[in-house]
């Protein structure tokens, strides 16, 4: 009797109580099912790679990302330059380390970003409903209808290419995604009985979003969150390509990319490798974001594996 | 039907005087203007800025150059282009055409290859052929736009010489189909292929989640061809969202223009918009993302519409 009359905090602690599956192994199953993504589970490993080269490269490297050398301009790739150099004589392979921080860093920075602003918009906007949700909502169509590039270059001409600034205009532009998901989960669970139990204790409503919704809409805000990732990159390599994102002489991918296209009637391999870089990585950020996406959502992986 | 259209029509109203109030007040709340090319202007006096400032209106309280822009707008007087002095309307209305056909050619492209891929790697599941295009679709979905056409300029431009290298025709000769489509080559690949990848892939899913529906094991049972069960029956259902989709695309596919505009020397809207950006020219900035904004609410409402039209299950009231 003393079990039922305890109030388990979660569903998941009351089914553990009664010695039942609960939420220990819903992760456990999320982890085989993970493990069983061959290819998520390369790409992982892929990733890591990228992320301990590009940390530790610089350091071990011999040259310096910014050191200018004219004798040594558009030399192809060799043992010395492993990439090649560029039109200012600077090692390829180096730059590309180094622009790998700046880009990762942004890519991760500008997802957080993303994630809690459409966190907040669509928690809001499917807990409340009504008016909130309305008016809410309209803003994420108004901010959908307009082409993403076009504010993000009319913002970053203005506000110049700084990396904070760059990472805040990716984040503030790119939520919208993300608050719809939330907000159809939200709306959803709020319905739900432990909702309705937690209201009638007389928890307060951003505790219960807190406690009760934002746990049980983890799953496609982690898609959601890897995903980001890959956009961002490509976002921000892209600006940068376009000259408006991180400025030279700090190498990113993008700028790098942007010199390339003069440089490569010459030095075809100054256009290769850095976009080889973005590639690698967002093909491996992708694969497990599908990966995470079959792990965490079992309905998703009954649908595939009945086809 | 009709009533339903009236009423999205309607509904789409505010969506767009929403949208029209964001991108002034964008606009007009980023630092630096375009009286800020002649602050330090040898020769140019407080004064004459002074003047230039109240000639083009710029000294009046925002929400009556917001109500001025907006009636102006609504009688076709778009306003005058800071830098060239055209009228913006006209500008637009050079540009628009091309970003247009290149989007328009990439639309069919796309669609001419991705309806088949998807139901042949739908059909032959699990095969060589599914795998190898499954695996080039993810491919093509990492593969940041810019990049891919500068490879594309550098092998099949460059280096094999089969394609121009930008220009929508060649400079100075007579209107030749042969040699407009000739330029088109490059730009239409660059930007068809991330959204090959992406319809394929989604038509792929949806059909292999229709194939296994009890309707067509019924036309199957009723000796249906398996080649009409897959083509008759399933794909009309399986390629219907595709429908959505194509329209959500639209802005991604601006974007994407916008990039390749600006690689191949595209005379389009994106460049153009990219040119004004560069020297503040606000009358043009606000009339391109009008314009684009605008298109991008009315390809949502068509496709709602078509979704309606085509799929007889939804009735709307």
């Amino acid at each position: 009797m003393a079990t039922w009359t305890r109030a388990s905090t979660t569903p998941e602690a009351g089914l553990a109580e009664l010695g039942l599956p609960g939420y220990a192994g819903h992760w456990r199953l999320a982890r085989d099912r993970f493990l069983a993504h061959r290819l998520a589970v390369a790409s992982v490993a892929v990733l890591l790679l990228l992320v301990i080269l590009v940390l530790v490269g610089p350091i071990l490297s011999p040259y310096d990302p910014e050191h200018t050398n004219l004798n040594l301009r558009y030399e192809s790739p060799s043992p010395a330059h492993i990439m090649g150099t560029d039109s200012l004589g600077r090692d390829l392979l180096t730059r590309i380390m180094f622009g790998g921080r700046v880009s990762l860093t942004i890519g991760v920075l500008a997802m957080a970003v993303a994630i809690t602003l459409g966190v907040l918009m669509g928690g809001l906007a499917g807990f409340y409903g009504g008016v909130t949700d309305a008016v809410l909502m309209r803003f994420v169509d108004m901010m959908l209808s307009f082409p993403r590039l076009f504010l993000l270059i009319l913002f970053s001409v203005f506000f110049g290419g700084r990396f904070l600034t760059v990472v805040l205009l990716l984040g503030a532009l790119s939520w919208m995604g993300v608050s719809r998901l939330i907000r159809a989960s939200f709306l959803s669970l709020r319905e739900r009985q432990f909702v309705e139990a937690a209201r009638a204790l007389g928890v307060p409503g951003w505790l219960i979003m807190l406690r009760h919704l934002l746990p049980n809409a983890m799953a496609p805000i982690i898609v959601a969150a890897t995903l980001g990732i890959a956009t961002a990159i490509i976002a921000e390599s892209t600006l940068s390509f376009l000259g408006l994102g991180i400025q030279p002489p700090t190498p990113s991918w993008g700028n790098m990319l942007k010199d390339a296209q003069t440089d490569m009637v010459i030095a075809p391999w100054t256009a290769v490798f850095p976009g080889l870089a973005i590639f690698v990585t967002v093909v491996a950020i992708n694969f497990i974001g599908d990966g995470l996406r079959d792990a965490l959502d079992p309905q998703h992986v009954i649908r595939s594996a009945r086809r | 039907m009709s009533r339903y259209a009236s009423r999205r029509l309607v509904q789409a109203l505010p969506l767009l005087l929403g949208i029209s109030v964001a991108s002034f007040l964008i606009i007009n709340a980023v630092p630096g203007g375009p009286l800020s090319a002649y602050e330090n202007a040898p020769g140019v006096t407080p004064l004459d800025l002074q003047r230039l400032e109240h000639q083009l209106g710029l000294d009046q309280p925002l929400y009556l150059r917001y109500v001025t822009w907006l009636t102006h707008v609504v009688t076709g007087d778009w306003g005058y282009s800071y830098a060239t002095q055209q009228p913006v309307l006209a500008m637009i209305g050079e540009r628009l055409p091309n970003t247009l056909y290149l989007m328009g050619t990439v639309y069919v492209v796309t669609l001419l290859l991705a309806i088949p891929l998807g139901v042949l790697t739908a059909v032959r599941q699990y095969t060589w052929f599914d795998h190898l295009f499954t695996g080039l679709s993810f491919a093509g979905l990492s593969m940041p736009t810019f990049w891919l056409g500068l490879l594309l300029i550098i092998v099949l431009g460059l280096t094999l010489r089969l394609f121009p290298l930008g220009g929508m025709a060649t400079p100075g000769a007579d209107f030749d189909p042969f040699d407009r489509l000739w330029h088109l080559v490059l730009p239409v690949a660059t930007l068809s292929l991330v959204g090959i990848a992406h319809y394929s892939r989604y038509l792929r899913a949806s059909m292999l989640e229709t194939l296994n529906q009890d309707y067509i094991r019924t036309a199957r049972a009723k000796g249906l061809t398996y080649r009409s069960a897959v083509f008759r029956h399933a794909l009309r259902n399986a390629a219907l969202p595709l429908v959505t989709i194509a329209a959500l695309d639209l802005p991604e596919l601006f974007v994407g223009a916008l990039v390749t505009e600006q690689i191949f020397g595209w005379p389009g809207m994106g460049r153009l918009f990219w040119d004004s950006a560069t020297r503040s020219d606000y009358p043009v900035l606000m009339g391109i993302l009008a314009v684009s904004s605008t298109l991008i609410v009315l390809a949502n409402l068509a496709a709602d519409l078509a979704y309606g039209y085509m799929d007889p299950r939804i009735h709307y009231s």
